[in-house]
C-alpha cells in the first residue's frame, strides 16, 4: 500500500515545473496589474483597480476585444464548415483523395510566423500575387493588409484555412467510425442524403465536433504569430489581439502594469469562454 | 460509382490551388532575381540559386536551423519522458488530489503563455534563463506537457493494470516497473506526442522572439523573421530563408504523413 501512495511522486516534476513557469508568474502577474510597473525601473506605485477601469475606457482595447472575438469565433465557425465538408467529400474514394488530403494537410507544418510572410508575398499592395489577378480582371487593385478591417479579414482567413486540416482530420475519423450498416439502412427505407446526414451522420459526428470546436477556439483566440506578421506596418494597427496587443503594452510602450491587467482578463476570459463551450458542447452531445 | 467521380476531381482542383499557390509563390519569389519585376506568379525562365546563396552565406538561417533542432531534441524527449511518469499516477489512482492535478493540468492547457509575459520576464530574468536553451526548453516542456499528458493518460488507462500489479508482487519497484513494463507498452503514443509537440517545438515563435535576446542562439522562426525585417531590401533571400526554413518538417510530413495525421486524431481525446 505504502508503494501505491508512492506512485503520485511521478507528477513531483511536472507541479514543480507548472509552480515555477505558470502559477508563480500567474500570482505575481496578478500583484503587477495593480501598479504603474513601466517593466524595467526597480520602483512603481501600487494605483489599486485604475489599469482595470482604464480598460474599461480605452477605445483601443474595445477594438482588440472585438478582434480576438472575430479571431477566435470566426475561425472556428469557418474551420467547422469547411473542416466538415473537405471530409465529407473526402469520405468516399476517388484516385486523388490522397492527394488532396495531404495537401491541405501540409500547411499544418508550416510555422504560423512563416505562413503569415509567405501570404504577404500574395496580398502585399505592391507587387503582390492578388493584386495581379485583380489586375487582370480589370478591377481595382486593393491594399489588402493597410485597412484595419480589410487585414484583419485577410488574418482570420489565413488562420481558418491554414489549420482547416485540423477540423477535417478529426471528422473524416469520426466519420470512419461510423459503420456502414446505419447509411445503408437509411438509403434503404428511401431516407434521402440530406436527411441521412442532418438526422444520422451529424448526431454520430457530436464528439468529433466538440473536440474540433474547443481546439480550434482556443487555437484562435491564442492568436499572435500570424498578427505579428501581417501587420508589418504599425504595431499600432487596429489587427491586435489581446496577446500582441499586451505584449506591445509592455515591449514597445512601457506600460507593464496595464499589460499585467489586460494578461489577467485574457487569461480569466479564454477560461471562461472554453468552460461554457465545453459545458454547452456536452449538452449537445447529450441532446443528440 | 467510378462513373459518377468526376465531379470530384473538379471540386478537387480548387481546393489543390488554394492550399498550393502560397508555396508556388515562396518558391517563384525565391528562385527569381531581385531585379525581375515580373509577375509572381510567373517562374522564372533561368536557374537563380543566389537569394539561397545569401540566405545561407550570411548564416543565420543555418544557426536557427541548428537552435530550432538542439530545442526541438530536448524539449520532445523531455515531454516524453516527464510526461509519461506523470499521466501514471493519474491513470492509474484516483483521488482527489489527482483530480485537483487533471484541473491545474487542464489550466495550463488553456492559458495562452503571453497572457503572463509580463511576470514570466521577471521569472526568467530572476533564474538568469534569458538567451539560454535551458530557458526556451524548459518554457516549451511547460507549456506543452499538458497535451502529453492527457495523451498518455487516456492510453494507459486502457492497458491492463494486471501486468504492473504482478509485477508489484513480484516486487519490482514502482519505477522499474514503470521504466521496464509501462513504458515500453506507449510505443504508438510516444509517436503521436513527438510529432505533436516536436511541430509546435520547431514552429515555436514567442517563447523565442522574448527569451532568446542575443544573437547566440537563435531559432527558424527569428531567423526567418530577420530576413523578413529587411524584405524591401532583399525578397529574395527573405523568401528562400523561409523555404530552407520549413523544408525540414515538409520532407518529415511527406514521408511519414500516416503517423501525423494519426497524431493529429490521438490528440482530440478528451
Amino acid at each position: 500500500m505504502r508503494s501505491r501512495k508512492r506512485i503520485n511522486l511521478f507528477y513531483i516534476p511536472v507541479l514543480i515545473l507548472f509552480g515555477v513557469f505558470v502559477v508563480y508568474p500567474f500570482i505575481d502577474g496578478i500583484r503587477i496589474s495593480f501598479t504603474n510597473w513601466n517593466g524595467f525601473l526597480p520602483t512603481y506605485n501600487y494605483i489599486g483597480l485604475t489599469n482595470y477601469i482604464n480598460m474599461v475606457s480605452d477605445q483601443w482595447f474595445h477594438n482588440v476585444f472585438r478582434n480576438t472575438i472575430i479571431y477566435g469565433f470566426g475561425s472556428t465557425i469557418i474551420q467547422q464548415i469547411i473542416g466538415l465538408s473537405m471530409a465529407l467529400f473526402l469520405d468516399s474514394k476517388f484516385k486523388a483523395r490522397g492527394l488532396v488530403r495531404t495537401i491541405s494537410y501540409l500547411p499544418i507544418m508550416i510555422a504560423p510566423l512563416i505562413m503569415g510572410y509567405i501570404i504577404f508575398f500574395i496580398v502585399q499592395f505592391r507587387g503582390g500575387a492578388l493584386n495581379d489577378l485583380v489586375g487582370l480582371f480589370g478591377m481595382d487593385r486593393l491594399d489588402w493588409v493597410g485597412v484595419p478591417n480589410r487585414a484583419v479579414t485577410v488574418i482570420l482567413l489565413v488562420n481558418s484555412l491554414q489549420y482547416m486540416g485540423v477540423s477535417m482530420v478529426i471528422y473524416l475519423a469520426g466519420l470512419q467510425n461510423i459503420p456502414n450498416m446505419y447509411k445503408e439502412a437509411a438509403s434503404v427505407d428511401g431516407i434521402g442524403p440530406w436527411n441521412t446526414f442532418w438526422h444520422i451522420t451529424l448526431p454520430l459526428l457530436a464528439p468529433a465536433l466538440s473536440a474540433s470546436v474547443v481546439i480550434n477556439l482556443i487555437g484562435g483566440l491564442k492568436l499572435f504569430d500570424i498578427i505579428r506578421a501581417l501587420s508589418p506596418a504599425a504595431p499600432s494597427s487596429g489587427t491586435h489581439s489581446l496577446v500582441t496587443f499586451l505584449t506591445y503594452q509592455y515591449f514597445n510602450i512601457e506600460q507593464a502594469g496595464y499589460s499585467a491587467a489586460i494578461g489577467v482578463v485574457t487569461f480569466a476570459f479564454i477560461l471562461i469562454v472554453s468552460i461554457v463551450v465545453i459545458k454547452l458542447l456536452d449538452k449537445m452531445e447529450v441532446v443528440l | 460509382m467510378r462513373k459518377k467521380s468526376w465531379w470530384r476531381y473538379l471540386v478537387s482542383l480548387p481546393i489543390l490551388f488554394v492550399y498550393l499557390t502560397p508555396f508556388y509563390i515562396l518558391l517563384t519569389v525565391a528562385l527569381k532575381h531581385p531585379h525581375d519585376a515580373s509577375s509572381r506568379w510567373v517562374m522564372p525562365g533561368y536557374l537563380y540559386l543566389g537569394s539561397f546563396e545569401t540566405a545561407i552565406n550570411s548564416g543565420r538561417i543555418i544557426q536557427g536551423i541548428q537552435d530550432s533542432f538542439i530545442v526541438t531534441m530536448f524539449t520532445v524527449t523531455l515531454i516524453v519522458i516527464i510526461g509519461a511518469m506523470a499521466a501514471y499516477p493519474l491513470a492509474r489512482r484516483i483521488s482527489s488530489l489527482n483530480k485537483f492535478v487533471r484541473i491545474l493540468i487542464m489550466g495550463v492547457m488553456m492559458i495562452p503563455p503571453l497572457s503572463i509575459i509580463v511576470p514570466l520576464y521577471r521569472t526568467m530574468l530572476f533564474f538568469d534563463a534569458m538567451s539560454t536553451y535551458h530557458g526556451v526548453i524548459l518554457l516549451q516542456l511547460t507549456y506543452q506537457l499538458p497535451l502529453a499528458i492527457f495523451i498518455f493518460t487516456s492510453f494507459i488507462r486502457s492497458l491492463t493494470p494486471a501486468l504492473d500489479e504482478a509485477a508489484a508482487i513480484d516486487g519490482c519497484g514502482l519505477l522499474r516497473t514503470f521504466f521496464s513494463i509501462i513504458f515500453p507498452q506507449l510505443r504508438p503514443v510516444i509517436v503521436t506526442v513527438v510529432i505533436l509537440t516536436g511541430v509546435t517545438a520547431w514552429n515555436d515563435y514567442q517563447f523565442s522572439l522574448y527569451f532568446l535576446q542575443s544573437p547566440q542562439i537563435s531559432s527558424v522562426t527569428l531567423a526567418v523573421s530577420r530576413f523578413f525585417a529587411q524584405v524591401n531590401s532583399n525578397i529574395g533571400a527573405a523568401a528562400a530563408s523561409a523555404v530552407l526554413g520549413v523544408l525540414p518538417l515538409v520532407v518529415l510530413f511527406l514521408f511519414l504523413q500516416k503517423y501525423f495525421i494519426k497524431g493529429m486524431v490521438d490528440s482530440a481525446v478528451k
